[in-house]
């Protein structure tokens, strides 16, 4: 709603929007009560950016990941690709759209399925739309496997079982990008990783991006991983965003006071370096009864008695910038939102 | 003394330190050949199975074999009784003896494993398909049809088998065809929510998500993704089942409500043998098909299991 208005001025980047979500809010049922997991979400990802999306566990990051790709059903809202709204699809349209849309998931091991070998695994989305002879498609997979750094005459006739971790997930990226996709969603792809082989994987993801010009949507858990690969961030927060902007100016320059008590816990290497933030105390409240107003407000030190009673929506505090406060914290702090009465009337500061 | 002791002790440390160093370069070679090992597949070759299994597979296919071809095989007729050989025991003429009929024991042997066999297997196929395909498909999709077949299931669960069966076969009539067919419809439940259980684990695993997002069919992720990790749970449960199904056909022919006399069964074989006496008379009615029939359930349970570690993968571990 206010949100719309703002929306083209976010976008830092140019190209065109490939994926547009819309207000996605997704639902699931615990005993008679409702569980809103996503609340209410909305954000746009260009032609060949990394849209960076983090969050505590728990925050619905990875449901929001897991509807992009229509496994998870929205319970309302609106799933854009490319002009197709992915939502209300069914049957072979469905299967076959989706397959522009792959995932990487957090578990390298349970994303193989261990009785199927390397190159069949690897083969399976060009078996499954028969797509050239066999002798093409083990041509393709040597490739692929190659590109990502896998021996394929080693590995092809192994099963999962008999590789590490990383090795795991580089297979598994190696069949996401045999489907040809454009968007590919990383669902914490690096966070069952040894840090070693942490690198190693955002390197290759970093590679392949340029290599098959992909747009990504890149979900963890960690700030220092997502700054690295991402060149916007959404910082989501019990199934709402709270903050969206351009990688270097969310770090410089962070509004929200959940952002900057993320960006806080950050280790530092210094040890003698006191943090200026403040540390966050208390748990996620549960989101069968998020508090009233603003969703953060609970464990926010800035916390005042509005915050109880509106909920702060998502505006632009500096160019490509969005927070969700109603007293944002940082070189944003001087733009206090203008009170209820008045939002209506006021335009969007830029 | 003390310092004794502690001479002694900083001496034999320093001693086990000497043999430790080695011992570390022994293991790195260890390690490192096992590694170049596991690089080219040798440490992962598998376990041999074992002369128990092998002589329990032969002895499974030499019943099968015989029982399957008891008709061409140079064998008498097990009904027919040599009223001048009763009660004898093995000879060149009756391998195995004759009964108090002076009936071939071996005959009847043979021919009494047909019976069990048809009950054990063919009540098990009747259940892994029905049973199976049902429970492949409800762990997969979930939702309410698992609801509702999960509490069909327990329905058909919750009568006690056996009577369930006695009370049936007494109306019914008790044939081959109308055993077979009621164990095969007990075993469905069984078979259902074994597998269903098996398939709803691997369902959620992510290789699952990974096939629907590449655009593979629900048939496809269930017979390529899901079916191929549930097949080692389907064959080592079917066989404990085809024994169980066994034991069961042999509980109602003694209790003289399986296939009809005269047709032999190890059930009723055993019935036989132990009616009027005739265990003290001669013992070795009862201890042929006794001893084949446990030999039989023994060999199919040890299949059964060495099957399973054989199947049992060794998956990755971060």
């Amino acid at each position: 709603m206010t949100e719309t208005s703002t929306t083209d001025a976010t976008t830092n980047q140019g190209g065109e929007v490939v994926l547009d979500v819309k207000n996605l809010v997704v639902e699931f049922k615990s005993g008679r009560q409702r569980v809103q997991a996503v609340s209410g979400v909305t954000f746009q990802v260009r032609q060949g950016e990394t849209l960076g999306l983090v969050g505590e566990s728990g925050c619905g990051k990875s449901t929001t990941g897991r509807t992009l790709v229509q496994v998870q059903a929205a319970t309302s809202g609106a799933v854009i690709y490319q002009g197709t709204d992915l939502t209300g699809m069914k049957g072979r349209a469905l299967r076959e759209l989706r397959t522009k849309i792959q995932m990487i998931f957090q578990d390298p091991i349970s994303s193989l399925n261990p009785r199927r070998r390397i190159k069949d695994i690897v083969a399976e989305p060009l078996v499954i739309w028969k797509r050239g002879t066999k002798e093409e498609r083990a041509t393709k997979v040597r490739a692929m496997l190659e590109a990502v750094g896998i021996d394929p005459d080693a590995a092809g006739d192994r099963r999962p079982g008999e590789f590490s971790g990383g090795q795991c997930q580089r297979i598994s990226i190696a069949r996401a990008l045999m489907a040809d996709p454009d968007l590919l969603i990383c669902d914490e792809p690096v966070s069952a990783l040894d840090v070693s082989v942490q690198a190693q994987i955002l390197n290759l993801l970093a590679d392949l991006k340029d290599r098959f010009q992909l747009t990504m949507v890149f979900i963890a858990h960690d700030l220092a991983v997502v700054k690295n690969v991402s060149d916007r961030v959404a910082v989501m927060y019990l199934g709402k965003l709270v903050e969206v902007a351009g990688s270097d100016e969310l770090y410089r320059a962070a509004a929200h006071p959940y952002t900057e008590a993320l960006l806080a816990s950050i280790p530092e290497p210094d040890p003698d370096h006191a943090s200026s933030h403040k540390a966050l105390t208390g748990e996620l409240p549960s989101p069968l009864n998020p508090p009233s107003g603003c969703r953060f407000r609970t464990r926010c030190p800035y916390a005042q008695a509005r915050c109880a009673e509106e909920e702060p929506l998502l505006r632009e505090v500096a160019p490509g910038h969005q927070v969700a406060c109603h007293f944002p914290v940082g070189p944003a702090k001087d733009q206090v939102a203008p009170p209820a009465a008045m939002a209506a009337t006021d335009a969007p500061t830029a | 003394m003390p310092d004794d002791k502690e001479l002694l002790d900083t001496r034999s440390s320093s001693k086990m330190l000497a043999n430790r160093i080695p011992m570390t370069a022994a293991t790195d070679e260890a390690v490192l050949e096992m590694q170049s090992a596991a690089v080219d597949g040798e440490v992962l070759q598998k376990k041999p199975f074992g002369f128990l299994f092998w002589f329990a597979l032969s002895f499974v296919g030499i019943v099968l074999f015989s029982a399957v071809l008891a008709n061409v095989l140079p064998l008498q007729n097990p009904n027919f009784g040599h009223f001048s050989e009763l009660n004898q025991g093995p000879s060149s003429a009756h391998l195995l003896g004759t009964d108090d009929l002076g009936r071939d024991l071996l005959a009847r042997l043979v021919f009494g494993a047909r019976v069990s066999l048809i009950v054990g297997f063919l009540g098990v196929a009747i259940g892994l398909v029905f049973g199976g395909s049902a429970g492949l498909i409800s762990g997969y999709r979930g939702g309410r049809l698992d609801i509702a077949l999960n509490a069909f299931s327990f329905i058909i669960l919750a009568f006690p088998a056996i009577v369930a069966v006695i009370a049936i076969v007494t109306f019914w009539g008790a044939s081959l065809f109308h055993i077979t067919i009621i164990l095969g419809i007990a075993t469905i439940p069984l078979m259902y929510r074994v597998i269903r259980a098996s398939s709803l684990a691997f369902a959620q695993r992510d290789f699952v998500v990974a096939a629907k997002t590449m655009g593979a069919t629900n048939t496809r992720i269930v017979l390529r993704e899901i079916l191929p990790n549930v097949i080692p749970v389907m064959v080592t449960f079917s066989l404990i089942t085809v024994a169980g199904l066994i034991v069961i056909e042999g509980t109602l022919a003694f209790l003289g409500l399986s296939v009809a006399l005269p047709t032999p069964s190890w059930g009723n074989l055993i019935n036989e043998g132990s009616s009027n006496d005739l265990l003290s008379i001669n013992p070795l009615i009862m201890l042929w098909p006794a001893m084949a029939m446990f030999t039989l359930l023994w060999s199919i349970n040890l299949i059964g299991d060495r099957l399973r570690q054989r199947f049992d993968l060794r998956e990755g571990v971060l």
